[in-house]
């Protein structure tokens, strides 16, 4: 995996998807294999990596701010203020996590996240919680970050459409094995055109085939 | 509502409904803490059981504390002291009053005993329950941070545990002053209790009378503390924020509703009694 690439990981639930993203973090360690992060083999959790979960994890006794200067050792105001501003949450920074929507939790930890400059950033399903539209609004807020930091990006996900929308590559997992590995050669940003119907209708049948294999009653036919 | 039941009361024995040898008017009680007051006595002895309350609360809320730290946050020290704790914990701490009595006399040091042992269960028991019951979620997000050692007692632990530790110390200061009360009652030359058994020897009913009220001020002052405490320290918390238009405790889970329920009452709801 290159770095600077967007990568997204799809897969049916119990796939092995987070598990990958958990040894990519440093946060278990394999059972066999290994995993390499810059040459060096992954031993505890990168000084470079940093990861978004689903759930915003944000200390609820902390202000948005605090929470944002926290996880980088205490950085200066000014700066986690910027950081929360690249989120567009400048003018929330003193208020508590329990009054923010799930979308603006969501943005306070991925300001959180970009505070301390990550080579890595590790999402984990961080949009599966939030309604369509705040996803979408996410999407693109974390599409452009990327872009404008350059910063390597692995995306895990259930929705297909969400990975083709950002990733440079989908990799769909496969009872813990690659069952496809697709490089989407689209222009950014994405319109959900013809092609872009495409990459998605390919993933899609590829998840759903095999479940018909497992499960020869049903017989459908799939066409593209 | 007390305002009324001190009219009614006054009322029933002004006219004679109730004996003055059962129970002495409001005006007679406050007439006996107007003159004992005038003679430094009274503030004496309220300083002397608000010391050995305080004191004895120092103490076993400190060790408490202390141990609920090390239990929660080691397994090791937990499976070796917790078990014990538990044992003692069920035996009533004032059925310990002879032995109190027979170890360190009947001065100061066994009214602050008892104290301790009364306060140290609950702030115990909740602190361990406190740090048990941090989201792991949290944790996880602090190793991924890199927020150790003290940074993590500071803004993860200790925070994720005090909406426990604070209602341990709420139930501890009622055990205090009733612990106080007891030992006071049993053996003292000084304090409140000493003034109610010793006005009883003279059948001076309003000053007994006014020892018990007196228990009663300082059980909601210290409860009126605490509460405080909570509301400022807890203050994040949807569930203790102050709605300040309407003076109440209002929870704003409707307007905090969101993802999951990160915000929602980290203690986990429960309450742990001593």
């Amino acid at each position: 995996m290159p770095a600077g690439q967007f990568v997204a990981i799809v897969g049916r639930s119990g796939c092995g998807k987070s598990t990958l993203l958990r040894l990519i973090a440093g946060l278990d360690a394999p059972s066999s294999g290994s995993v390499s992060l810059d040459g060096e083999p992954v031993a505890g959790i990168g000084d470079r990596t940093r990861m978004l979960f689903q759930d915003a994890r944000l200390l609820p006794w902390k202000s948005a701010l605090d929470n944002v200067r926290v996880a980088s050792g205490g950085t200066d105001r000014a700066q986690a203020q910027r950081a929360l501003e690249q989120v567009g949450l400048g003018d929330r920074a003193d208020e508590w996590p329990g009054v923010l929507s799930g979308g603006q939790r969501q943005r306070v930890a991925l300001a959180r996240a970009l505070g301390g400059q990550p080579g890595l950033l590790l999402l984990d399903e961080p949009l599966g919680a939030l309604d369509a539209l705040t996803r979408i609004e996410m999407q693109q807020l974390i599409e452009r970050l990327w872009r404008e930091q350059g910063f390597t990006a692995v995306l895990v996900t259930h929705d297909v459409s969400e990975a083709v929308a950002l990733a440079d590559r989908v990799i769909l997992i496969e009872e813990g094995r690659i069952g496809l590995d697709l490089d989407i050669r689209l222009d950014r940003p994405r319109e959900h055109d013809s092609s872009f119907a495409h990459y998605e209708r390919t993933i899609l049948d590829r998840i759903l085939e095999r479940d018909a294999e497992a499960d020869r009653r049903r017989e459908q036919v799939y066409t593209i | 509502m007390p305002a009324a039941i001190l009219v009614a009361w006054q009322l029933l024995g002004h006219y004679g409904a109730v004996s003055s040898r059962t129970l002495p008017t409001p005006l007679k009680v406050a007439e006996a803490g107007i003159q004992l007051a005038r003679t430094g006595e009274l503030l004496r002895y309220i300083w002397s059981s608000t010391q050995r309350a305080l004191l004895g609360f120092l103490i076993g809320g400190g060790i408490g504390f202390a141990l609920g730290l090390l239990n929660g946050l080691s397994h090791s020290a937990n499976r070796l002291l917790d078990s014990t704790i538990q044992m003692v914990r069920n035996v009533p701490h004032l059925a310990l009053i002879p032995l109190v009595i027979l170890w360190f006399g009947i001065g100061e040091t066994a009214k602050v005993f008892l104290v301790v042992l009364g306060v140290f269960f609950p702030i115990y028991l909740n602190t361990l329950h406190g740090i048990r019951s941090i989201d792991p979620g949290l944790l996880e997000m602090a190793r991924v941070y890199k927020i150790r050692g003290a940074a993590l007692y500071r803004h993860v632990v200790l925070p994720g545990a005090l909406a426990s530790i604070l209602v341990g110390v709420r139930y501890a200061l009622g055990l205090m002053w009733l612990t106080l009360i007891v030992s006071e009652t049993i053996s003292a030359n000084s304090g409140i209790g000493y003034m109610a058994m010793n006005a009883r020897e003279f059948m001076r009913l309003d000053i007994v009378v006014l020892a018990i009220l007196l228990y009663a001020a300082l059980g909601k002052l210290s409860d009126l503390a605490a509460k405080a405490l909570e509301e400022r320290l807890l203050q994040w918390n949807p569930n203790y924020a102050v709605d300040r238009k309407g003076g109440g405790r209002r929870g704003r889970r409707a307007e905090a509703g969101g993802i999951r329920s990160e915000a929602a009452d980290p203690a986990g709801g429960k309450v742990v009694r001593g």
